[in-house]
């Protein structure tokens, strides 16, 4: 399988705080790589980088097989993003919303794409509603067709299901198992809820003080540190000193 | 209520345009409105065959503010509405982003213009196209003008965050004193006239009253304002991509609306 991610060696620091300190890692194609650490731990930074939003203060990334740095837009052209930190513009309808990002990422056939999002996303019904009156289930799913307008080959998750009631939370991870399975896309998934990593990712990163400090998949780990689930596993790293750079 | 009061004076204190702003509206009003006074007071005449000047300005100073917050209103709604974010991760070039708000600033002014000149001539009888074909020139200065000042504002929104914003608001009217909008440059003291003519405003407005006052036309004032518009139009261009540059090295760009 090939590479769709590369990290090599990225360091961040605001000024005398180093927020990233030197991480690598690699995500290949049909692969979800879940970055899980606490807060403050650098996750949002190396997304952040991985966004082009950030200029790391040394090291690589590599999108596709080409450099983030010189070729942001060409990059940007093949990923994309969700968080529930961000928002679509609250007053403009769902179709609205969908159809100026559909022009922003140059697609040529919007309607289409609108349409068949609309249909794997449950928002057919939802089109023409104002994208501020939805429900949190409602607007997380919109959110998500914005992400997938693009097509995009590299899909950045930042707590995606954060806020939604089970059944809206489960058919969100259920789409990103077929979406993933069907495209062949690599993502990268921020999450604090363990079950959703346990259940989503083959490879977690565990992040710490801008630090990787282990790294496997969720049965491995939990056997490694002799934990009942991620979640035990997670604590315990969490409140341990740094382990593995 | 000890507690309220310290939640805005914590607030106050932790952000420099936010001084800058309760400062600064009360000194702008009082200059503005005290060099409008000394000139009324001293020139009482001056006005006396052409009662459009007035109006005139008014229309053309409104076309220069609709255009500059214009244009920051539209980098302001992306912020408040939290789709900042989105946006500078769209696979869109700075030159780009600009273009799109330097048109769209154009019709939203525009939209706002039409309907004032339409109603100032059956209202008061007074029509802005007495100043001919040079009116075209003064609009094309004042719209460069108010893009640079939208541009400048919200590279400091990049750089410095929402707390930028109030800045976003006050520069028309910091401006307003040295643009000799409603009162000829000499009424200005000495120091005041030197900043004055380092801006493009003084020559679009000296000239708008030297067209209806004296009925003749001062090529020199058109030249002047487009020169110096020019200089402060790059110089927004270059802080801009300076300012997205020190945002992308300081997180400004994922904290943004948060």
């Amino acid at each position: 399988m090939k590479n769709l991610v590369e990290v090599k060696n990225i360091k961040k620091n605001y000024g005398k705080n180093e927020a990233v300190k030197g991480i690598s890692f690699k995500i290949k194609e049909d692969e979800i790589l879940g970055l899980l650490g606490p807060n403050g731990s650098g996750k949002t930074t190396t997304i952040g980088m991985l966004l082009g939003l950030l200029k790391p203060t040394s090291g690589e990334i590599l999108i596709n097989g080409q450099k983030l740095e010189g070729n942001r837009i060409e990059i940007l052209e093949q990923i994309n993003f969700i968080s529930p930190y961000i928002e679509l513009p609250k007053k403009l309808t769902v179709k609205q919303n969908l159809t100026v990002y559909g022009k922003l990422y140059k697609i040529n056939n919007i309607n289409e794409r609108i349409e068949f999002l609309s249909k794997k996303l449950r928002l057919e019904g939802l089109l023409n509603s104002i994208t501020g009156e939805l429900s949190s289930g409602q607007k997380n799913r919109v959110s998500l067709a914005k992400a997938l307008i693009n097509e995009p080959k590299v899909l950045l998750l930042d707590e995606p299901t954060a806020s939604l009631d089970p059944e809206v939370g489960d058919f969100v991870r259920s789409f990103l198992e077929d979406y993933k399975k069907e495209k062949k896309i690599s993502i990268l998934l921020a999450s604090h809820n363990m079950n959703e990593v346990t259940r989503l990712c083959k490879s977690i990163l565990m992040m710490k003080d801008g630090i990787i400090i282990d790294k496997g998949n969720p049965d491995e780990l939990i056997n490694k540190h002799g934990r009942k689930n991620l979640e035990e596993v997670f604590l315990k790293l969490s409140r341990s000193k740094n382990e593995l750079n | 209520m000890y507690g309220l009061f310290l939640r805005h004076f914590y607030l106050i204190t932790r952000s420099f345009p936010r001084v800058l702003d309760l400062v600064y509206w009360p000194t702008i009003q009082i200059t503005l409105w005290g060099f409008i006074s000394n000139f009324f007071a001293t020139h009482t005449t001056y006005y006396n065959n052409a009662v459009g000047v007035i109006l005139t300005c008014a229309i053309l100073y409104d076309f220069l503010f609709r255009t500059s917050i214009g244009f920051n209103m539209l980098f302001l709604e992306e912020i408040w509405s939290r789709n900042f974010t989105n946006l500078f991760i769209a696979p869109m070039k700075i030159g780009e982003i600009l273009t799109s708000l330097v048109a769209t600033a154009l019709i939203r002014a525009l939209i706002g213009l039409i309907p004032a000149v339409l109603l100032t001539s059956p209202l008061f009888g007074i029509s802005i196209l007495d100043l001919g074909i040079f009116l075209f020139f003064l609009f094309l200065s004042l719209y460069l003008f108010g893009i640079t000042l939208g541009i400048l504002v919200s590279a400091g929104l990049l750089r410095y965050g929402p707390s930028f914003e109030n800045i976003a608001w006050s520069t028309m009217f910091l401006l307003a004193p040295f643009g000799c909008i409603y009162y000829p440059i000499e009424i200005l003291p000495e120091v005041f006239q030197k900043i004055a003519y380092l801006l493009p405003l003084v020559y679009i407005f000296e000239e708008a009253r030297n067209i209806l006052i004296n009925q003749t036309v001062d090529i020199q004032n058109i030249y002047y304002a487009f020169l110096w518009n020019g200089v402060y139009f790059v110089l927004s261009i270059v802080l801009f991509y300076y300012s997205f540059n020190v945002a992308k090295n300081k997180g400004t760009l994922i904290n943004m609306g948060e």
